[in-house]
């Protein structure tokens, strides 16, 4: 099996009855499920969270308990979330892509 | 006279065990946790609306995780409980708390810091990358979000939470590709004396392993990680074998981690004591047998101290919390019998160092890593970055280390780098890894919201 390619990070094993919930990345939109956190219904559609400030490329979050940081993304509004502990919410629009101006904290 | 105040830090098994402890004493203890729900790190809740059952999410452990949720939940209403609240300084007899954005500062009369812990890492060149998760983040992305982190897993490092997580993916349908432990198989053997002070464990750790052995999952022994492929996402793992033959493994996700590091800001915040433990070779907080710190009116517990696993967290909590009604004056409750919780946790303590033979850590890779490796995730400082600032720049230590490089200055402040930082000084020095000292915590313990009101008591 080749690795790789474009598809999703995460793999869904359960817990498929949920109801939906869409939210925007990047302008896509995106169908996750309620409970989700928005790093799982980012990296079921593809395997980049944001990229690193400082030139080395893609990340996708490490520790998902709230620890390392790595996986800050932005609202079209420019507020930080902590991806791996925020809950998708209806209508939700993030950006992995850039870091929107004004850039706060 | 007014009843004393008492917080809690952490809802998981040391925490509820505290709370227990001092509720039936006719205390109203608050306790405060960064999670949405209560149970830590081992009884992680899944979200509402999640239908899995306790054996599925818990496995062996479903029994006690009923349990320690069943004493929570039959503690509200007997105590203030805030979730979702960051507690996020400890100085001057008070707590700094960040709930729904906004600031709190709590005095208090006690407090006990049941924190837990993160995986301890060893960074390789590659750790970066997409697919590159913690051990603790496969189990996470399993019992949290019903998801695995790849198609095809490579599990690598050491500690009874590699073979654990490899078999929970097994269990619940993933695809595992292997376990690489960088432990010799040798090592087991040498702590089988130490280990056999829980023989149950003994028993869970051989049903581990023979689950992955019926799914035809590959164990390697005594491996040597060498890098983790793939340019814009994991595509392999390559490693050493015990034989010295280099060996790749196709994946997509890795899920990697080396035993635990204490979540011990706040007691350091606070300024408690702190000692080098040779066995688990890290920095902790200095505790009497009950889990009195140095400063007065500072109590720890669990994993955040001792690194004893779930059951000792809960014989932490306990004595944290009778300790702590002893000094304030007011009797223990019936039924709590510290003398058998101190054996208890002293046999804890055995398992725990022939855990530490079994699957010792292996600091002297961190020595040999490439300078190119990436040590801090945070701000991208390599290995020959630190190398060069512990002995051209004369960082001794790695408080001048971290102003130098700013490894350890990050937003993670030093959780996944801060040991591998100190491995790499003290070998590039030639002294031993107590030499180089640890990162002293700074407040917040963890960025807090951007906009955060402060509330005046
Ligand atoms: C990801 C992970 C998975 C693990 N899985 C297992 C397992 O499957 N089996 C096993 O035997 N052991 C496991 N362990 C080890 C396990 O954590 C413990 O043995 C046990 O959970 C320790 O209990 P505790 O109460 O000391 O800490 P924890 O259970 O870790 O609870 C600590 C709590 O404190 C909270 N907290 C910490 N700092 C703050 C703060 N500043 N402000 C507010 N709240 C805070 C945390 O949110 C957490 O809920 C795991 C460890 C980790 C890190
Ligand atoms: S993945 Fe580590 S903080 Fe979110």
């Amino acid at each position: 099996m080749a690795m790789g390619g474009a598809g999703p990070l995460l793999q869904r094993l359960d817990e498929l009855a949920r109801p939906a919930v869409t939210l925007a990345v990047d302008g896509q939109v995106v169908t996750a499920l309620e409970g989700d956190t928005v790093l799982t219904a980012v990296l079921l559609h593809g395997a980049v969270l944001r990229q690193s400030e400082f030139g080395d490329g893609p990340r996708a979050g490490f520790c998902l308990m709230g620890a390392c940081q790595d996986c800050w993304v932005w609202t079209e509004q420019g507020t930080r979330l902590r991806a791996c502990s925020t809950p998708v919410t209806p209508g939700l629009r993030i950006v992995t892509l850039e870091v929107p101006w004004p850039r706060l904290g | 006279m007014a009843a004393p105040r008492v917080i809690v830090v952490g809802a998981g098994p040391a925490g509820t065990r505290a709370a227990e402890v001092l509720v039936a004493a006719g205390l109203r203890p608050l306790v405060i946790d960064e999670a949405a729900d209560n149970g830590g790190q081992i009884y992680r809740r899944q979200p509402a609306g999640f239908r899995r059952r306790a054996e599925a999410l818990y496995g062996t452990e479903a029994g006690r995780a009923r349990a320690v949720h069943g004493v929570f939940s039959a503690l509200r209403g007997r105590i203030e409980h805030w979730p979702q609240s960051l507690a996020w300084q400890l100085r001057d007899g008070a707590l700094q708390v960040e709930r729904g954005g906004r600031a709190h500062r709590l005095e208090f009369d006690r407090i006990i810091l049941a924190t837990g812990a993160t995986d301890r890492l060893l960074p390789i060149p590659g750790w970066t990358r997409p697919g590159a998760f913690s051990l603790g983040a496969a189990q996470i992305a399993l019992k949290a979000q019903a998801c695995a982190i790849g198609r095809r897993v490579v599990f690598l490092g050491s500690g009874p939470l590699l073979y654990l997580v490899a078999a929970q993916y097994v269990k619940a349908g993933a695809t595992v590709a292997a376990v690489l432990d960088t432990a010799p198989a040798s090592a087991r053997r040498a702590a089988l004396p130490l280990m056999a002070s829980r023989p149950s464990l003994l028993v869970k750790g051989a049903a581990l392993l023979w689950r992955l052995k019926r799914a035809g999952v590959p164990v390697h022994h005594g491996v040597t990680p060498l890098r983790i492929e793939g340019e814009s996402r994991v595509t392999g793992v390559v490693f050493r074998d015990s034989t010295g033959r280099e060996r790749r493994l196709e994946g997509d996700a890795v899920g990697m981690g080396w035993h635990l590091r204490a979540e011990s800001q706040l007691a350091d915040l606070a300024g408690c004591a702190f000692d080098f433990d040779p066995v688990s070779r890290q920095w902790l907080p200095r505790i009497d047998v009950d889990g009195r710190s140095s400063v007065d009116g500072v109590y720890l517990a669990g994993d955040g101290v001792r690194l004893a696993g779930a059951d000792g967290a809960e014989l932490g909590g306990r004595l944290a919390a009778l300790a702590v009604l002893q000094d304030l004056g007011l009797p223990a409750p019936a039924g709590v019998d510290a003398a058998a919780l101190r054996r208890g946790l002293a046999r804890m303590e055995r398992f725990r160092q022939g855990l530490a033979i079994a699957f010792p850590w292996p600091g002297e890779l961190i020595a040999a890593l490439p300078d190119e490796t990436l040590v801090c995730r945070c701000e991208a400082i390599t290995a020959g970055q630190l190398r060069r600032g512990a002995t051209t720049l004369e960082a001794p230590e790695m408080n001048r280390a971290k102003a130098f490089t700013r490894v350890g200055m990050g937003r993670c402040q030093g959780r996944f780098c801060g040991i591998a930082g100190a491995e790499i000084l003290s070998a590039a020095r030639g002294e031993p890894m107590q030499a180089a000292g640890r990162i002293r915590s700074a407040a917040p313990v963890k960025p807090l919201p951007v906009a955060i009101e402060l509330e005046t008591p």
